[in-house]
């Protein structure tokens, strides 16, 4: 396998000789090369390995890699000549560096045919699992079973985007330094990968039988309950209305969350720690999303000053009794988790 | 004998020259053939020589032909054959210019800008194109993109139309009326973009990759219908 450049001056070769020849000896395809570099240093067992792993690596790349070598190449053969082993070293980093670049474009299809199995539901599975996640499960004596998938997960969180660039648009939220659309992505992915990874974390600690895509999709449909919330709060403006929707439908899918937890650790003290944070932060997420975002009905400018407060600037607006709220919520959350003991 | 393999291995870069030199002291390996004429295709004309006006003229023309395949989807596979991101990216400026508009003057009212417009649109069709091949679509990338960034075309039609009818009446009636044109288009561009990719798609699957499709239109129609110059 040789590259353009060092083809163009074999051709030439007789006009220009001995030049030539150290070119050719200089530059070219990385096999010429690794030789060469063993015939000045001598051959430790360092560059055989090395040499066998870039031969090992260069049949895997592909085209697309090849194109960018043959330029690199070309660029380096005046400069292992000039400078030699550093040059050579140098030159060595970069096309390392150029190669993974490219194998890593190359390998967007690839990872395409990884995700893909995750994906593989029908609609009346992702219909089921929707439904399935406002009803709890009285089970947990044994492992109740959750499905590794993520269509339904992601086509959720981006619902949920898009609800909330509505629910922005009507509050008349501000962001400055930011788009509406960016926050919300940054919201919902945020708080979907975050605290997925976060439980994920404590489950581990706690020695609870559960994988990182399984937390995905356990947390990403419970987030249907959010998206039903919100969607009819934003739309409809009774405080009375929301935190019944929330205490049903966020409670019924947190509580469908929790049994799944807790029927998948062995415990008191983990199952508490497992499930208290995840109730409180799932309960907490629907509540700061409709208050953060939601239109003034009421005019009265309430603004919180507190821990809940992100760094983005916006305008104030009503939030009766949010801190009060707040402190209710936590306690129920718990009183919600140690019940179901 | 690692000359000769450079040699060999190097045979096509110089099969279009008559005069190829090749010193003594290399052993030549294999066979060497030199093509006499060159392969240039005539059924197509070159387009080097053409004046600039005929190209572009050439180019409209296509993309004019593609919009009516939008406006009138007959499952053709006009759109998916040759595809091309010229109208697309002609739309989605307009599109975005047009709900620019409002509010450029003033930086307070959150209206959406170019930019939020521009990467809605394209890392939505992006977004919806991953997914189709997430779901074992048979289409490939950009055959998705282009269709999809055509069929935002009724929706441009749209947004005309609400700015027209924000200039003579913004009260009642004058929402109503926007509201059943960018209804109306939203169907339009739901239904054209699934005429068009629908056939790609494993039967038993269509919900799964519409559902993305029609999140994503609702979204640049709901952002039209909101849309207020101030």
């Amino acid at each position: 396998k040789m590259s353009a450049p060092g083809g163009n001056k074999s051709t030439n070769s007789e006009a220009w000789g001995s030049f030539d020849d150290n070119l050719i000896q200089g530059g070219g395809s990385a096999v010429i090369d690794m030789e060469n570099m063993d015939d000045t240093s001598g051959s430790s067992f360092e560059d055989m390995g090395e040499m066998h792993q870039r031969m090992k690596e260069e049949e895997e790349v592909t085209e697309e890699a090849a194109a960018t070598e043959e330029g690199e190449d070309g660029e380096f053969l005046g400069m292992k000549g000039f400078r030699g082993q550093l040059g050579r070293q140098v030159a060595d980093e970069v096309w390392q560096a150029g190669k993974r670049q490219a194998s890593k474009a190359f390998n967007l299809y690839a990872n395409i045919d990884i995700l893909r199995p995750y994906f593989d539901v029908e609609p009346v599975q992702v219909r089921n699992r929707l439904i399935e996640s406002l009803i709890p499960v009285r089970m947990i004596n044994f492992p109740q079973k959750i499905a590794g998938e993520l269509y339904g997960p992601l086509m959720l969180v981006f619902t949920l985007v898009a609800i909330l660039l509505h629910g922005m648009k009507t509050s008349g939220t501000v962001i400055r330094e930011g788009t509406l659309m960016g926050t919300a992505i940054g919201t919902c992915f945020g708080y979907w990968l975050g605290v997925a990874s976060f439980i994920y974390f404590l489950a581990y600690l706690s020695n609870a039988q559960i994988t990182m895509l399984q937390m995905l999709s356990l947390l990403g449909y419970g987030l249907f309950s959010h998206c039903l919330v919100l969607f009819i709060t934003y739309n409809v403006h009774f405080h009375s209305l929301f935190y019944i929707l929330w205490l049903v439908i966020g409670g019924l899918s947190t509580l469908r969350m929790v049994a799944a937890l807790i029927s998948r650790t062995v415990g008191q003290t983990p199952r508490l720690l497992l499930c208290g944070t995840l109730a409180a932060l799932h309960m907490l997420f629907l509540l700061y999303l409709h208050f953060t975002y939601h239109k003034i009905v009421e005019g009265i400018l309430d603004t919180l000053e507190g821990p809940n407060v992100p760094p983005i600037q916006r305008v104030a607006r009503d939030l009766p009794a949010m801190s009060a709220t707040l402190v209710n919520a936590t306690v129920k959350s718990i009183g919600a988790t140690l019940q179901s003991h | 004998a690692k000359m000769a393999e450079v040699n060999e291995s190097n045979k096509p870069l110089f099969a279009g020259l008559s005069d190829v030199s090749i010193s003594e002291d290399i052993p030549v390996e294999g066979e060497i053939t030199v093509p006499v004429g060159s392969p240039i295709q005539d059924d197509e004309y070159s387009t080097l020589d053409e004046p600039v006006k005929e190209t572009i003229m050439r180019d409209l023309k296509a993309v004019g032909k593609k919009f009516v395949h939008v406006l009138y989807p007959k499952k053709s596979s006009a759109l998916l054959r040759d595809w091309d991101l010229w109208g697309p990216l002609l739309l989605c400026v307009t599109l975005a210019l047009m709900l620019q508009g409002g509010s450029a003057d003033s930086k307070d009212d959150g209206g959406p800008q170019f930019a939020e417009v521009f990467v809605i649109i394209w890392f939505g069709s992006v977004i919806i194109t991953l997914n189709s091949k997430l779901l074992g679509g048979t289409i490939s990338f950009f055959q998705s993109l282009c269709v999809l960034g055509y069929c935002i075309m009724p929706l441009t039609v749209a947004m005309i139309v609400c700015r027209l009818v924000l200039l003579g009446n913004s009260g009642n009636i004058g929402f109503i009326v926007r509201f059943i044109v960018v209804f109306a288009s939203f169907g339009w561009s739901t239904f054209a973009s699934t005429a068009f990719l629908a056939d790609s798609q494993p039967p038993n699957r269509k919900a799964l990759v519409v559902y993305p499709v029609f999140l994503f239109y609702f979204v640049i129609s709901w952002m039209i219908l909101t849309f207020s110059p101030s």
